[in-house]
């Protein structure tokens, strides 16, 4: 998606700084919460959300010093807006060797809208296992939920208005890191 | 935009490459416990055969079923079809039953670029085989078993490695394949040549004179009338059976001599570079076109290439009918056949009723 500068400026509302420092508040915070994070498996969503996943697991390794499995989970086939469009591309769907029984899965995405990806998310490992419990770490909370789905870990919460768009660039896939908030714009976030 | 898979010519190399790289992520839904996913549910896919067929039906069969959708399984035999009734009436009581897409296997050449361009169905058509026109899923299945195993190393050399994943995103650019036997009445061949062509892979047919089609020289390919001073140079070796069904002359003298010219044995396997693979759309003929030696070696791929169907199928069906229209693209550039450039002319009258 290219951010169409000319109608509306995008501000920065996250810099590179920012988001690394969010991310070790969240792995700090899921350690806390797991207490020690012994059999956390972190999923993300791709495709953004499996480059924090990783982020994610190596300061979850620095801080606990063990290697926290990492995948990604593709969420295509499961969405409920399928119909609406032409058929999508897939993603990767790559889970941990030992699998995710038993295990407390963290999902990770870059934004939390209408909640209906993570809807999907949660159907979709329906079909792969049974975790023991099931948390979800995003780097934005955007507002909007059309589903009763909250985050348990929230980089930044940023109240926007419908028109507005929220994009999460990612030194991995975009070169650079930043969270730009785009003016009144047509199209919602993917 | 179309709605239907009649030939392989009807791929652009994206196409093509979109539904492999998508075959590749279907072929990881094998691997789960549950091997299923809920994103045809809802939808009606009609397996229509009025041939026999072990492979391909079941490949479609479970394809459809792993994505959920309803299935209905058709055979001439046992149908109204032994009681006379036409392609066309049968097709217009599948429509009445609300068949989503009609997967079709006909003794005809054509009969899927009928169904599909006549009005009588509004679903997508896939072709599963025609007479001795095409087989575009075959095609597909052998290609992504290809770029398995041949698909280039970054250093740009063959590589030989069997890891799913391997090779997404790349298409068999510089690969020689090799095509041995019965040209004439096959499917396969045809749909193979026209894809691998699209893919940028360098097809050699190998077969008699009397079993190459009329126009061959037109297809985008090398033909050679000798099997031995091909085989250094092929990275992946695909033998055909010999279809007797279908012949009422006599293309070769016996059988004895073809398996003797053009059959594929140990020594011939000995002569193929060490990455080489050899396939086989099936049923094999052992002893005619692949003694059992081959066909039972570690090279052999035929039992691959029907697990590999499973996942390209699904891709298919998910391409054609996962979206409110189809994420395949066909420019209709095909060369071969007047067909299909009046399946494209005629196809452009059916993209207002698309949204339906």
């Amino acid at each position: 998606m290219v951010e169409d500068r000319s109608t509306a400026p995008a501000r920065a509302v996250l810099e590179a700084p920012d988001i690394a420092r969010v991310l070790t508040r969240i792995a700090h915070e899921i350690v806390e919460r797991a207490k020690g994070a012994d059999d956390v498996v972190l999923l993300g969503i791709p495709t953004r959300g499996v480059f924090l996943a990783r982020r994610l697991a190596d300061k979850l390794d620095q801080i606990t010093g063990r290697k926290v499995p990492v995948g990604s989970l593709d969420i295509t086939m499961y969405r409920d807006d399928l119909r609406l469009g032409p058929a999508r591309t897939l993603a990767r769907t790559e889970i941990p060797g030992d699998g995710i029984d038993g295990r407390l899965v963290v999902l990770v995405d870059d934004v939390l809208f209408s909640g209906r990806t993570i809807r999907a998310a949660l159907d979709a490992m329906n079909d792969i296992g049974r975790p023991r419990a099931v948390q979800l770490a995003v780097l934005v909370d955007r507002g909007h939920r059309e589903l009763p789905i909250r985050a348990d870990y929230v980089g930044k919460n940023l109240p926007t208005s419908l028109r507005e768009t929220v994009k999460v660039q990612l030194a991995e896939n975009d070169g650079r890191d930043c969270v730009l908030l785009g003016g009144p714009h047509a199209s919602r976030h993917e | 935009m179309k709605r239907h898979l009649i030939s392989a010519a009807d791929l652009t190399r994206d196409d093509a490459l979109l539904v492999l790289d998508t075959a590749e992520e279907m072929a990881r839904v094998a691997d789960r416990p549950i091997k299923k996913l809920p994103t045809l549910r809802g939808r009606t896919v009609v397996n229509l055969f009025f041939e026999d067929s072990t492979r391909t039906r079941i490949s479609f069969e479970a394809a459809a079923k792993r994505l959920s959708a309803d299935v209905i399984n058709f055979s001439a035999k046992g149908s109204s079809v032994s009681k006379g009734e036409s392609l066309k009436d049968t097709a217009l009581t599948l429509e009445a039953m609300g068949a989503d897409a009609v997967v079709i296997r006909h003794h005809a050449s054509g009969a899927p670029h009928r169904l599909a361009t006549s009005g009588w169905i509004n679903g997508s058509v896939v072709n599963a085989g025609d007479g001795t026109h095409e087989h575009p899923t075959q095609a597909l299945l052998d290609a992504f078993t290809m770029r398995r195993h041949l698909a280039g190393a970054p250093d740009g050399g063959p590589t030989h490695h069997r890891g799913p994943g391997d090779g997404t995103g790349r298409d068999l650019a510089g690969r020689r394949i090799t095509i041995v036997g019965d040209v004439l009445h096959s499917r396969v061949a045809r749909s193979n040549v026209l894809l691998l062509n699209t893919l940028g892979a360098e097809v050699t047919l190998v077969a008699p004179p009397t079993l190459l089609p009329i126009g061959v020289e037109t297809w985008p390919c090398e033909v050679s009338y000798g099997l031995d001073p091909v085989l250094a140079k092929t990275d992946a070796v695909m033998m055909l059976r010999v279809q007797s069904e279908r012949m009422n002359a006599a293309f070769f003298p016996t059988e004895r001599e073809y398996a003797r010219r053009y059959g594929l044995d140990g020594a011939r396997m000995a002569a193929l570079p060490p990455h080489a693979i050899v396939m086989h759309p099936g049923p094999m003929n052992r002893g005619m076109e692949i003694t059992a030696e081959v066909a039972d070696s570690g090279r052999c791929t035929v039992v691959e290439q029907v697990a590999n169907g499973v996942s390209v199928r699904m891709a298919v069906l998910y391409l054609l009918l996962g979206g409110n229209e189809p994420a395949v693209t066909t420019t209709h550039s095909s060369p071969t056949t007047a067909l299909n450039r009046d399946a494209a002319r005629r196809s452009d009258d059916f993209e207002e009723n698309d949204n339906r």
